[in-house]
């Protein structure tokens, strides 16, 4: 291991040992994994994760739906338990950590911010699409009001270039934000994609506004973007245990740990502790292991929102579709995070089954 | 009798395409358009197009109904102007169709609850999700109780004007209501979703229905092919993509457990009278007011103008 020898003498003599980089880890096993369970934990599950991930030393623990507060629905799939119970439950069992919730505008709305609250969540992380920043304004500003920390949330965007991405942090830094994500919710993005993004983002909002990153492993990328982000400088980064999360998952949190660990950044957080909590409380609760297979593969290469998975696999098999075929022609549609009734409109077309011709003239009588 | 004079409030986009839309009415009249802007292009578009028009807001529409004989003022400003003025149409004889948010008087949709509101002085026009959901939940709940519906309404970014942008909430709470008071569903939720393709999508509305046990799936059907065909009467563009799809559940909803539900996806496309054939949200908007313009016209001002005529 000369190489890695050789890296560490680099980091001790050029700069000061004491000085180790610091970024703030936000675990969103109980959010974004709550995709990959169907959105089904109970509260018995949030509290078992939520406890060992405090115990561990994680910072922020994201918990709701896994299309954010108010997400449960016919579209993305009902909770199995209302969310304000999971929150409730994981509250409190949680003495060090931040309890954060997504919100998306349009899903959910400003007021449910004020429940949450209530609750115990105090990191209140909105999130759009990654041209519509403009919507969450409204949802920044409740959550300024409300003294939560505000986070931005720009989805899906390996999907616009990153001085167009800035432009749209902007607006939610000047809603008050006080970190705005490069969220990679396709899990699309190769190294140089979320480097140039988070690089962009450092380079044009103010230096008291953190930029973040979210990774999704659908080109095996996720911890290679993440540390990319990182060497941007990066404040904070996302990571699920075990990688339980939408699609092929997320960046695997006890990786994370270990890999910053191993290139000189600090989470804060106990690596055989993070480990443990993976390997004994969230593997146990996996409906099937995080793998890079043809289905999540294709979302990575077509671009497509990781949520979309579960939805995308029912609709092929009910309608007797490749899902591949499913995946590609949505990205191809560039629909967006939330058109989840796209799944089923284009798994039937690409079925045969498409009368939309014949209920034309039908339709206007 | 002659075609019923009307004043239309608000000289952008939405006002231009009403103004459009209203030209072509065998039963109303636009006869002026009202702005604050002497340099709109909206009036003077509308001057052109043969109307009167005036700068100087809804004061001087006021001033001048008597002249102008204006019955009916189509309100396409903001939901704060309109609550500003709501009162003194209401006091002047006018009856105002609201497409703000205002939401100062009932809500209507035309095949579902126009007729039960037509004696009102203040008409609100919902939301675009509202106008092409909530015929549909309407639909079903004639057939059968819905004890959950829920409407995903997707529109280009594009047709997302500012005033959505920064109330996107209202979108979503009014339309969420609407499908419970007027649709005539135990619990509704609504969704909205930006997408800024390009070339912009057209308008589309997935709308779900919980269902109890053993429903009649082909009157539920025809129920709702009966609506959409009355729908598009007054909004060329609305149409079914797909017949409605039938799913056994059990779904556990807001409304509680469900046995099936069934799922609608329908699509929008505008006429283009001014604004784009993929706003057909902005499109159902105006084409819904004209249309509760023109029962007004039929069912109340036709017995008042010529009561000769009805006795």
């Amino acid at each position: 291991m000369s190489m890695q020898d050789a890296g560490q003498d680099a980091v001790e003599t050029v700069e000061q040992p004491s000085a180790a980089r610091r970024y703030r880890l936000t675990d969103s096993t109980l959010r974004d994994g709550s995709h990959a369970v169907a959105h089904q934990f109970t509260p018995e599950q949030a509290a078992a994760v939520a406890s060992a991930l405090d115990r561990a030393g994680v910072p922020v623990i994201e918990i709701s739906h896994g299309d954010g507060i108010g997400g449960s629905s016919f579209n993305y799939g009902f909770s199995k338990v209302d969310e304000r119970a999971i929150i409730k439950a994981a509250a409190q069992v949680v003495h060090r950590a931040k309890l954060a919730a997504l919100l998306l505008p349009g899903i959910g709305v400003a007021d449910d911010l004020q429940e949450v609250q209530a609750l115990g969540v105090s990191v209140a992380r909105i999130a759009t699409h990654c041209t519509e920043a403009d919507i969450a304004v409204q949802h920044i500003g409740m959550a300024k009001r409300l003294g939560m920390e505000a986070v931005g949330f720009l989805m899906m965007a390996h999907m616009i270039e990153p001085k167009q991405l800035a432009s749209q942090a902007l607006i939610m830094e000047d809603a008050g934000a006080d970190c705005v994500y490069v969220v990679d919710s396709a899990g699309a993005m190769t190294v140089h994609d979320a480097r140039a993004r988070v690089a962009e983002l450092k380079a044009r909002l103010r230096p008291t506004t953190q930029v973040g990153v979210h990774a999704h492993n659908n080109l095996s990328l996720a911890v290679a973007n993440s540390i990319g982000a990182l060497e941007e400088g990066v404040d904070q980064v996302d990571g699920c245990s075990r990688g339980l999360g939408a699609g092929a998952g997320n960046c695997p949190t006890e990786v994370l740990v270990a890999v910053s660990e191993r290139v000189g950044y600090q989470t804060g957080v106990d690596l055989f502790g993070i480990m443990d909590v993976a390997e004994d409380v969230v593997a146990p609760i996996m409906r099937r292991p995080q793998l890079v297979d043809r289905s999540t593969l294709t979302l990575g290469y077509a671009g497509v929102y990781s949520s979309f998975l579960l939805h995308a696999e029912r609709a092929a098999a009910r309608f007797d579709v490749d899902v591949r075929e499913i995946l590609l022609e949505l990205g191809r549609r560039r629909v967006v995070g939330g058109q989840e009734d796209m799944i089923v409109d284009v798994a039937l077309e690409l079925a045969g089954m498409d009368p939309a011709s014949r209920y034309r003239g039908r339709a206007r009588g | 009798m002659g075609r019923i004079p009307i004043a239309i409030v608000g000289s952008g986009n939405i006002g231009t395409d009403l103004a459009r839309k209203l030209l072509r009415s065998s039963l109303l009249e636009p006869v002026v358009m009202v702005g604050i802007d002497p340099a709109s292009e909206g009036l003077a578009r509308a001057r052109q197009w043969g109307m009167e028009t005036s700068a100087d807001g809804v004061p001087w529409l006021l001033a001048n109904r008597a002249r102008l004989g204006v019955l009916v003022v189509f309100e396409a400003t903001s939901a704060a102007i309109h609550a500003r003025h709501a009162a003194d149409y209401a006091s002047a004889g006018i009856v105002a169709i609201d497409l703000t948010p205002a939401s100062i008087g009932p809500s209507v949709v035309p095949p579902v609850n126009l007729r039960e509101h037509l004696d009102r002085p203040n008409l609100n026009m919902i939301t675009c999700g509202g106008q092409a959901t909530i015929p549909i939940v309407a639909a079903v709940t004639r057939v059968t109780d819905v004890p959950y519906a829920e409407i995903v309404s997707t529109i280009s970014s594009r047709s997302a004007g500012p005033g959505t942008r920064q109330n996107i909430d209202e979108f979503t709470v009014t339309t969420a209501r609407g499908l419970e008071a007027i649709g005539g569903a135990a619990r509704g939720k609504a969704i909205i979703v930006l997408n800024p393709a390009e070339p912009p999508i057209l308008m589309r509305n997935t709308v779900y229905c919980a269902l109890p046990e053993d429903v009649d799936r082909s009157a539920i059907t025809a129920s709702i092919e009966a609506i959409v065909a009355e729908v598009s009467g007054y909004v060329p563009g609305y149409r079914l993509k797909s017949p409605p799809v039938f799913d056994d559940g059990p779904f556990n909803t807001p409304g509680g457990m469900a046995a099936g539900r069934v799922t609608v996806f329908l699509e929008v496309t505008g006429q283009g009278d001014f604004l784009p054939a993929y706003a057909g949200n902005l499109d159902i908007m105006t084409a819904s007011a004209v249309r509760v313009g023109e029962v007004l016209a039929v069912d109340r001002f036709a017995a008042t103008a010529a009561p000769g005529a009805a006795a």
